[in-house]
């Protein structure tokens, strides 16, 4: 993070090496991949059916068919776990994806044009950051109609100005280095640069906010769905489904304790591969946020 | 010096009110889900505002008792003309308004005038449609003249819309509600609750309770740690689902299912492909598992119903068994229709926990048969612009809670876009007809071709679900409309 | 400095402008009408364009954006479609619970985050540092509205302590209503206090690694002198700009947890006004939480002066 990060070439096992010592690095990755497992064989197979409601075997408690226990459909939880890791994964990785596709780019421009547009653009921010992020994509899903789509327009908006900001901050510090002076005197023009050397170097700093902001996405749509803003029935959301087990505490207490845990261990996972990955690429720098 | 006076009155407050609490209390806490948006029932729709006033604070001519039947209120006595048009109402005397004005016959003809009035925004301005005149006769004595005799219309003088307000206060009732009856407003916390104490004076009965306070819980979660926690103590009509186990345990509190005037329906755009065809109605109809469906969305407490009718009405015939569930059934007609692989729809939900529940219930039932429906969840202000002023749906659920309402399936242009002249010739003759036996007849006919014609999917009248305290006695079991009458309600010793 | 400031505080009023103009537009495009909500099913079309009348939804687009607009600057927010008194009364209304939840919560996630973060910066790399972070990172990972859930059968229906949910109002004495806000306040302030102490715990590393500190330890000052004197003062600027942040978090982001409490605040109030189509309310609420961001920000900046001398002649 400092304009004295080593331009060295670095052997790609000096980074696996560190990065299986970096205890944070791999629990994260542990649990992230569990978590994506989990959704990417919920593709082709869950242990039941979750789109067939089976009324009479309603509210369940854990047992040998039911590993979670069924809810107050006869749905089992297991399954709707599963297809709830792989509509948080896609809600917030597509919010993620729209982030970085426009406020990358648009980060990238101002720092290398500077002037009024870097202003215009950091002004932009400004306003995006006034508004509460959580309200706003609340008005947003509300305005629109709720659904998961729109959840991820509403939490991608919110994800432009932070990685517009992170890509604009690291290429300023890049800029001024000699090797990049170099390659102007040598002709190259600022988009080149930017694509050849700035991102290259800046790569590390929005995998770390990616992961932050990927963390951010499943709360908020958890959050979303949970005042049944997001995903829409009949696909699970992790969300929706505390909503639906928290008059059933007392009943059925399984209904709340899953997917409260699923949404804890996700963003748990993510947010230690950050702080490991963080640590791997710039071991020195301990700005733990 | 001020801090110790302040000590002593402490004191002798909790001293007053620990011999208080010796007694009977006389303060009530009711958990409703929904905040009135304003507090006059002459303005609006909400359901919430009756829920407050109605009988407590504002009272009508007539009013409407916890079994659905016609009482004298302010009316103390009518006489109705042969022809059925004049009626001529005697008026109780010495009766007074909160404000301390006194309450005559030119307050209710000022009330009647402004609820049919040009100018006026009463959400039930039908009710009155049928009134040519009022007349103050003398200031005990009012006569009201008709177009056309009505059988309901000493009913409909009986509803929250109708109740009767003073011309000082009619504009202000929004925020500072000035009634007749035995409770009077004292203090409304937006978004929190709204408060009601004694009325000094009250004409009528008098009441047990000195204080009511109707506190606003949005849901069913917030509202069961409300009851267990002793914050309320009765949730007069709140739909508490599969959590009404946990509180039915619970010996502090009684729970009582009721009957309300709901028949919700799986409401149905007769007029848009393919639910123009009786053959995609029917196979619909065949596919929807009744009890499935009344175990999941309302925890196993709604009554099936096969038509638009309410099941404890002496006119009601059961017409479940008209389309049984029956899968097969289904699939045949849908193939009859033209439609073997089945076809896809949308399904919108207004926010109320049996549509949206129910909603799922009734899309994974009908993926059986091959329907694919989308569900879209949509506000009260969405619902009412796109399903039911545009038109603009495939299905959706809702419950229509208006007692007595099947004549809206004769209504020009009303959502559920179905025309039958047949239909809507029985309803011209229930119209015109008194006779109570030729009625119940014509109510039988009307429900069957209504039933036939599978115009909306018909599924079950909703329950009212009331809980209390165990030793709260007088509350309606009922809901023949909505209010929470307090007039009767105290606490056993 | 003032210069600088003054910048600021342009930029902030640019903001409101075009924050404005984004929030109005927005709504303009939101589907159903609040006059027929109010007059429900049974109303005719002629009552409900009667009732859009008196409400002035049928004026022109610019017009009600300027009468709006012109409204906010004297304080003046309209009148509430659906409660229909001045929007500016309810949303007094709601402050006085909003408010003093968002300072409670902000009150209690710094006396928990800052001893959190000293300790674990005092004993980086041991396994009570190691211990603290991990707890520190599964608060973080908290949905606040989960933790909620937890509290309130643990606090209020288990043992009874605390009421449910709802708010009692300031009138009926201060301890009822404080009692009514501790379990929100918790909620809401442990995730933030997760989040704090992380910060802090990195901003004092920082701040131990200069010179300036390596010397004050190496003359044999004890650790927690340096810590309390030199280096928390110090570290004081990432941590005040976090909690700005968490101030105008907590006033907005309450929204869920007041659902969850059934508390009458800004959240619920706006929330609310959106499913009812209060148009007025939402408008007025959102412009009035991205104000307190812009007002929060600049004192955040105006407090980088007060705790670091060397800013205020560095511009």
């Amino acid at each position: 993070m400092s304009d004295a990060a080593p331009h060295r070439e670095e052997t790609f096992g000096d980074l696996v090496g560190r990065a299986l010592a970096n205890r944070s690095f791999v629990i994260g990755l542990f649990i992230t991949l569990v978590v994506a497992g989990m959704a990417l064989v919920s593709f082709f197979w869950t242990p039941f059916d979750v789109t067939r409601l089976i009324v009479a075997d309603r509210m369940q408690p854990p047992s040998a068919a039911h590993w979670f226990g069924t809810d107050h459909f006869g749905r089992d939880v297991l399954s709707m776990i599963m297809l709830g890791a792989r509509n948080s994964i896609a809600v917030a990785l597509v919010a993620v994806v729209i982030g970085m596709g426009i406020g990358v780019p648009l980060g990238c421009w101002a720092a290398a044009r500077g002037g009024w547009i870097d202003e215009a653009l950091m002004r932009f921010n400004d306003v995006v950051f006034a508004f509460p992020a959580l309200l706003s994509a609340i008005m947003i899903t509300a305005v629109f109609g709720p659904s998961a789509v729109n959840a991820i327009i509403a939490i991608g908006i919110f994800n432009i100005p932070v990685f517009a900001r992170v890509a604009r901050a690291g290429a300023l510090s890049i800029w001024p280095r000699e090797y990049i002076l170099a390659a102007r005197a040598a002709g190259k023009n600022k988009t080149r640069i930017t694509i050849e050397h700035i991102l290259p170097n800046i790569a590390n700093l929005l995998l770390v906010q990616g992961t932050i902001q990927f963390a951010l996405g499943i709360l908020a749509e958890a959050a979303l769905s949970y005042v049944g803003l997001g995903t829409q029935p009949p696909m699970p959301s992790w969300g929706r489904m505390l909503f639906d087990a928290q008059t059933l505490m007392m009943v059925a207490p399984w209904l709340a304790l899953f997917p409260g845990c699923a949404i804890l261990l996700t963003v748990l996972g993510l947010n230690l591969l950050g702080d490991g990955i963080s640590d791997i690429f710039d071991p020195r720098a301990r700005r733990r946020i | 010096m001020k801090h110790w006076k302040t000590v002593v009155t402490a004191a002798a407050f909790a001293l007053a009110s620990s011999t208080a609490a010796m007694a009977a209390r006389t303060d009530l806490v009711l958990g409703m889900p929904l905040e009135p948006p304003h507090l006059d029932p002459t303005a609006g729709a909400a359901a919430a505002i009756d829920e407050v006033l109605y009988a407590n604070v504002f009272e009508g001519l007539t009013r409407i008792g916890s079994r659905g039947e016609v009482l004298p209120d302010l009316a103390e006595s009518w006489t109705i003309s042969d022809d059925g048009k004049v009626y001529t109402f005697k008026l109780h005397t010495g009766v007074k308004f909160h404000d301390g004005s006194d309450f005559d016959a030119s307050d209710v003809k000022f009330s009647l005038d402004r609820a049919r009035g040009e100018n006026s925004v009463n959400a039930q301005k039908g009710l009155f449609a049928a009134i040519d005149t009022v007349e103050v006769v003398d200031p005990s004595t009012v006569k009201v003249t008709l177009k056309n005799p009505l059988g309901s219309f000493l009913y409909n003088l009986g509803w929250g819309d109708a109740v009767i307000v003073a011309p000082d206060s009619a504009d202000t009732n929004k925020e500072k509600p000035i009634g007749t009856g035995p409770f009077k407003f004292q203090n409304w916390a937006k978004g929190s609750s709204i408060t009601l104490v004694k009325a000094d004076g009250y004409w009528g009965d008098p009441i047990a309770l000195d204080k009511a306070e109707f506190r606003i819980i949005p849901d069913a979660a917030a509202a069961i740690p409300a009851l267990l926690s002793g914050d309320v103590q009765a949730l007069p009509n709140f739909a508490l689902g599969d959590a009404l186990a946990q509180v039915k345990a619970d010996p502090r509190f009684k729970v009582v299912i009721g009957t309300t005037e709901g028949e919700t329906v799986l409401a149905t755009n007769n007029k848009r492909p393919p639910f123009d065809k009786l053959k995609v109605r029917q196979a619909i109809a065949h596919a929807i598992d009744r009890k499935a469906l009344i175990d999941g969305a309302t925890g196993g407490l709604g009554t099936p119903i096969g038509s638009h009718f309410a099941p404890h009405n002496p006119a009601y015939v059961d017409l479940t068994g008209t389309y049984p569930h029956d899968l097969a059934k289904a699939k045949e007609l849908l193939k009859e229709a033209g439609l073997p692989d089945g076809f896809k729809a949308t399904l919108k939900l207004p926010p109320v926990g049996y549509a949206r529940q129910g909603g799922e219930i009734i899309a994974s039932q009908l993926r059986e048969i091959g329907v694919d429906l989308q569900i879209i969840p949509v506000e009260w202000a969405d619902w009412l612009k796109q399903v039911f002023t545009d038109k603009d749906y495939d299905l959706s659920i809702v419950s229509h809670t208006e007692p007595n309402d099947i004549d809206i399936y004769a209504r020009k242009d009303y959502y559920f876009n179905y025309d039958n002249p047949a239909f809507n010739k029985v309803i011209d003759e229930l119209n015109l007809t008194s006779d109570e036996t030729k009625r119940t007849e014509l109510y039988k006919q009307a429900q069957t071709i209504l039933a036939d014609d599978a115009v909306n999917g018909f599924l079950f009248e909703l329950p009212k679900v009331g809980i209390w305290d165990a030793k709260v006695e007088g509350l309606w079991e009922n809901s023949p409309i909505q209010a929470n009458d307090l007039t009767k309600v105290k606490w056993a010793d | 400095m003032t210069a600088y400031l003054l910048k600021r505080l342009l930029i902030g009023m640019v903001t409101l402008g075009v924050a404005s103009v984004v929030v109005f537009l927005m709504l303009e495009v939101v589907p159903g009408d609040p006059a027929r909500l109010m007059l429900g099913m049974n109303a005719s079309d002629a009552q409900v364009e009667l009732l859009r009348d008196q409400m002035g939804l049928n004026q022109p687009l610019v017009v009600r954006y300027l009468t709006w607009a012109g409204g906010l600057l004297s304080l003046d927010f309209g009148k509430s479609y659906t409660y229909s008194v001045p929007v500016i009364d309810l949303i007094k209304e709601r402050l006085v619970v909003s408010f003093p939840l968002a300072i409670i919560a902000l009150t209690l996630s710094t006396l928990i985050a800052i001893p959190v973060g000293l300790f674990a910066a005092a004993r980086r790399g041991k396994a009570a540092d190691t211990a603290a972070m991990a707890v520190a990172q599964v608060g973080v990972a908290m949905p606040n509205f989960w933790f909620a859930l937890l509290l309130v059968y643990v606090f209020a229906v288990w043992l009874r302590l605390v009421p449910a949910g709802g708010f009692p109002g300031w009138g009926n004495g201060v301890w009822p209503a404080l009692k009514a806000l501790i379990l929100p306040a918790m909620a809401l302030a442990l995730p933030q206090a997760a989040i704090l102490a992380r910060v802090t715990r990195a901003a004092l590393i920082e701040v131990l690694s200069e010179d300036y500190i390596r010397t004050a330890r190496a003359k044999g000052m004890p650790m927690r002198a340096v810590l309390w004197r030199h280096a928390l003062r110090n570290a004081m600027i990432p941590v005040l700009t976090i909690m700005g942040l968490q101030f105008a978090f907590l006033l907005a982001g309450t929204i869920i947890i007041e659902n969850v409490f059934y508390l009458p605040g800004l959240g619920r109030l706006v929330f609310q006004a959106i499913t009812q189509r209060d148009l007025i309310v939402v408008e007025s609420v959102v412009m009035l939480l991205v104000a307190a961001v812009v007002v929060v920000n600049l004192l955040v900046d105006l407090s980088y002066a007060v705790v670091d001398p060397r800013l205020r002649t560095r511009q």
